[in-house]
């Protein structure tokens, strides 16, 4: 019944990203914080053509990557985490992940030890931390699934 | 248990998922249903203007193409409307060039044509857009490749896990066969969830075609059965 994803391409730029997408929250929000970083394919490339969405309780942000693979969101301080929504030309579907600002959380005492460190948005100056995001390969992002998540009786 | 219809993150034939798909098993959290991911997405920076449906009125003139109505209905997987939510729509022109710097297919751009729209779903569920049908376009995935005419969409729901990006297709396009984007659907019943329908009765006599097309989006927690 459900209706298949399909990827986003390379040419949703001038329909989904909008001035105001990666800044959340304004500049003077008491509990702003910068979340930024790159997101790199299974050669260590940069991507430069996908789009970031995270939400949070009453918000949302958008941000397109640069040419560098960069992006950047102003946002407010989560309790615990940032669910991150990744869509790229390549992508038939998104793949979900998630920005802890902490290392203890009982999400993260499920995943391997080893790739843990990937959920985990490190400090990079006052209010700032810095998520990467590995599509593929070495350090590769543990993305997470939804499939059947949002609807246990189904 | 519903089958998963979305197409595998590998899709070879697809050649830029090869190096963009993820290699390792996705890890699935144990259900909570406090999960940030759960939450309405707040979609507000800006109201949806009233013309924001009508890619033919966008310009001072109008779109060259043939026009057409795509409507339908935002649904859950138990059949439930969705009222209220926001569907995102972007689209090639009728030549198949999409106002985009980075599109360098030698085709006309069209001064009236931007080819971005998005609208909020009624209380029934139902979107409605009205556009200019647009044209296939070559890309380089492989020699002589061509995708079939399609409209991207974008659909948000009641939880941020329902988010839904996809691409709307036209009966009978020749070009299915051929559009690995289109194959990665495993399930040819599944693929046919994304053709819309000619609707004699969404037709505008002396004006436009009508397109009739669904969006079932996974059901959301907290729902009695
Ligand atoms: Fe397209």
């Amino acid at each position: 019944m459900l209706t298949p994803s399909q990827t986003v391409g390379p040419f949703y730029g001038h329909a989904l990203p909008y001035a105001e997408g990666p800044f959340v929250v304004p500049e003077d929000h008491p509990d702003a914080i910068e979340l930024h970083g790159r997101v790199t394919d299974g050669a260590g490339e940069p991507v430069p053509d996908a789009l970031l969405e995270i939400c949070q309780p009453g918000l949302f942000g958008r941000c397109a990557t640069e040419a560098d693979g960069s992006y950047r969101f102003r946002t407010a301080r989560p309790d615990v985490y940032i669910p991150v929504l990744v869509f790229a030309r390549g992508l038939l579907k998104p793949v979900w992940t998630r920005a802890y600002l902490t290392d203890e959380a009982p999400f993260l005492a499920q995943v391997d030890p080893l790739r843990r460190s990937t959920l985990v948005a490190s400090p990079s100056g006052e209010r700032s931390y810095r998520f990467d995001i590995r599509m593929q390969g070495e350090g590769e992002t543990v993305f997470l699934d939804h499939a059947g998540y949002a609807d246990p009786a189904s | 248990m519903h089958d998963d219809p979305h197409p595998h993150y590998l899709t070879p034939s697809y050649g830029s998922t090869v190096l963009r798909a993820p290699s390792q098993s996705l890890v699935r959290p144990a259900f909570d249903p406090e999960a940030i991911e759960l939450v309405d997405p707040v979609y507000g920076h800006q109201p949806v203007g009233s013309l924001d449906h009508d890619l033919t009125r966008q310009h001072e003139g109008e779109p060259i193409g043939e026009r057409i109505v795509v409507t339908g209905k935002v649904l859950d997987t138990r059949g439930r409307a969705v009222p209220n939510t926001l569907v995102e729509l972007w689209q090639a022109n009728a030549t198949g060039r999409y106002a985009h710097p980075v599109d360098q297919h030698p085709a006309p751009l069209d001064p009236n044509f931007t080819g971005a729209g998005r609208c909020l779903t009624d209380a029934e569920g139902n979107y409605r857009f009205v556009t200019i049908k647009p044209g296939a376009y070559p890309w380089r995935n492989h020699h002589n490749a061509w995708r079939p005419a399609h409209i991207h969409f974008s659909v948000f729901g009641t939880a941020f896990t329902q988010r839904l990006v996809t691409q709307m297709y036209f009966p009978g396009d020749p070009l299915f066969a051929y559009d690995p984007i289109f194959q990665s659907v495993p399930d040819p019943k599944d693929r046919e969830r994304l053709v819309c329908a000619f609707d004699m009765d969404v037709t505008e006599p002396e004006w436009a075609l009508g397109y009739r097309w669904d969006i079932v989006l996974g059901a959301t927690p907290f729902e009695e059965e």
